[in-house]
């Protein structure tokens, strides 16, 4: 690991402050900068610790009747709070479904949040092209082994995709995400906060330089009893996603009133399936209605060498977990 | 490579050089500190620094160019860390991480280094009670909080009741998971008696009423065993649990 300068903030302003030196870079968890800076993708100059700053680690109800997540908060602390539990299981189970015990006691909210891919190639630093961690130097992962990679909204300039599970749960409940920057607080909805990847493959969110994650604001709650979180991967734990489905749904008996679906493991970003969504809502839920549904959601899904078989898994992912959702509420 | 850039990893010294204090039964001891290993590393780092200057000059490609401006070394500075109820006052770059100021610095060696990036749980201890993964944490992130190591699972040299699980269980073959298993397994019966739920738990929204084997392999799935133990280590859990249930 390269040197870097090391700070502790204290608040969100002294930390924003900290942040305006050139290669500065905050820290929370560390678990995946750290990895990051030991395989010399990452080398910032300075390091901002803002796991101290108290106000950011909280959780508490808003007026409206949502939730505010502080920044700070571990994973393992959302998972685990009474009201997540209760009122945003989804959440939970996403959350459980990621990463390790150890793992979700030091990963922050905000740090999950700002993952970056692990794609092989944009970890070892050995292939020189990763438009990624080189702008303009190619993608090795075209030619290469893909068969983790993405099937929706890639770019010729990149096919990674985002690993986050927490984030698809995010995605399907409408989160907002504060943040604090030198230019003031802003509020980036879930479905703009992260990107696609474009010719711009190096920015994986729409945060601005300097920007602060605040919190995760959810909605007042409207998925208590029917959800699930669908995780498919190599082992039974411990792994990347190859492809999940977060799925909410409020029914009115065997009809769904509202359904909210998003897809992890296929997109440089969470993938919300509102082309799924539309397909179901106010019909009776069965499973030929769901597999055109999801047929629909895949129509326009662009395989790679080595990963068509996420085309018909993310297809069959999302009856399982609709339906699953359905049925029970609360199962991981 | 420009020469400025070498630099020695703690891990490049030989054993032999762990030549600072260590904990003993002393009442009231003063806080250990790892001054007499800095003088090593000082006088090791020199004399890397000169043997690698032919290397390093033949690798930096057009003669006379400029070097690359390389950012200033940060000095070391001293963290108080507290480790199994004693402190430690060590001298650390902010880039040492907790597992290698346990075992370079503070002697610590029974919290192992596996893979060092996050993926096989070997140097799991515990922080504040919590299990956390030290490879992956900065040393220096860690002053005022409470860290067990392995070293700390034991009261007055009695072996816990986990730790007495697992030699009656015979959880472990080559032993180099173990100190993390051990960790690992000790927060994962804490966190089941405070109602946690896992990926494995049928609804999220109540607590478990049974820690299953199933959700043993869950919830140990970060602490990999390279010999395959995993049957005699749910075991040894699970007996754990048993006992103190």
């Amino acid at each position: 690991m390269d040197a870097f300068s090391y700070q502790r903030a204290t608040d969100v302003n002294s930390a924003i402050e900290a942040a305006r030196q050139p290669g500065a870079m905050f820290i929370g968890g560390g678990t995946n900068l750290l990895d990051l800076m030991k395989g010399g993708v990452e080398h910032p100059v300075a390091l901002i610790d803002i796991t101290r700053i108290d106000t950011l680690s909280q959780i508490a109800t808003l007026p409206s009747g949502g939730l505010r997540i502080g920044a700070l908060v571990r994973n393992s602390d959302a998972a685990s709070h009474a009201d997540v539990r209760m009122h945003y299981p989804l959440l939970a189970q996403a959350l459980l479904a990621g990463a390790s015990p150890q793992l979700r006691n030091m990963a922050t909210v905000g740090g999950n949040l700002m993952q970056r891919t692990r794609c092989g190639y944009f970890y070892d630093t050995a292939f020189p092209q990763c438009n990624k961690r080189a702008p303009g130097s190619g993608c090795a992962a075209l030619q290469g082994f893909n068969r983790m990679h993405a099937i929706l909204g890639a770019s010729p300039q990149c096919i990674a995709v985002n690993p986050s599970d927490m984030s698809v749960a995010l995605a399907a409940l409408d989160a907002t995400v504060q943040v604090s920057g030198p230019r003031g607080a802003r509020t980036i909805p879930i479905a703009q906060f992260h990107r696609l990847p474009g010719d711009r493959p190096d920015i994986d969110t729409n945060l601005q330089p300097g920007e602060l994650i605040t919190s995760v604001d959810l909605p007042p709650p409207m998925f208590s009893d029917h959800t699930h979180y669908l995780k498919v991967r190599d082992r039974a734990s411990y792994a990347f996603a190859l492809v999940s489905v977060a799925a909410a749904l409020q029914m009115d008996g065997h009809t769904v009133k509202t359904a909210h679906i998003a897809l992890g493991g296929v997109a440089h970003r969470p993938w919300r399936a509102r082309v799924a969504e539309q397909r179901i809502t106010g019909k009776a839920l069965d499973a030929a209605t769901l597999r055109e549904a999801a047929a629909a959601e895949l129509a326009n899904a662009h395989p790679l060498s080595g990963n068509a078989f996420k085309v018909g898994l993310a297809q069959r992912a999302i009856v399982r977990s609709v339906l699953t959702a359905a049925q029970t509420g609360g199962t991981a | 490579m420009p020469l400025a850039s070498v630099r020695v990893h703690p891990s490049m010294e030989p054993p032999n050089a762990m030549s600072h204090d260590r904990p003993d039964d002393a009442a009231k001891p003063a806080p250990l500190t790892d001054t007499s290993r800095r003088r090593f590393l000082q006088t090791a780092a020199a004399a890397a620094a000169w043997s690698a200057a032919p290397h390093g000059e033949a690798k930096s490609g057009q003669p006379g160019a400029p070097s690359a401006a390389l950012p200033p070394a940060i000095p070391a500075r001293s963290v108080r860390l507290t480790v199994n109820e004693r402190d430690y006052v060590l001298q650390l770059e902010p880039r040492v991480t907790l597992l290698d100021a346990l075992r370079d610095h503070a002697g610590l060696t029974g919290t192992k280094k596996g893979c060092d990036r996050g993926q096989c749980g070997a140097c799991t201890v515990l922080v504040d009670g919590r299990r956390i993964n030290s490879c992956l944490s900065l040393a220096v992130m860690h002053e005022g909080q409470r860290i067990t190591t392995v070293e700390g699972l034991a009261g007055n040299a009695t072996a816990s009741p986990l730790q007495h699980a697992f030699v009656e269980h015979d959880a472990f073959q080559c032993g180099f998971c173990t100190s993390g298993q051990l960790c690992s397994a000790t927060a994962c019966l804490s966190e089941f008696a405070a109602g946690s739920a896992s990926a494995v738990t049928d609804d999220v929204r109540t607590p478990p009423s049974q820690l299953t084997d199933d959700e043993i392999r869950e919830r140990m799935s970060g602490n990999i065993c390279r010999c395959g133990a995993y049957a005699n280590i749910v075991a040894a859990v699970r007996a754990a649990h048993e006992a103190s249930a």
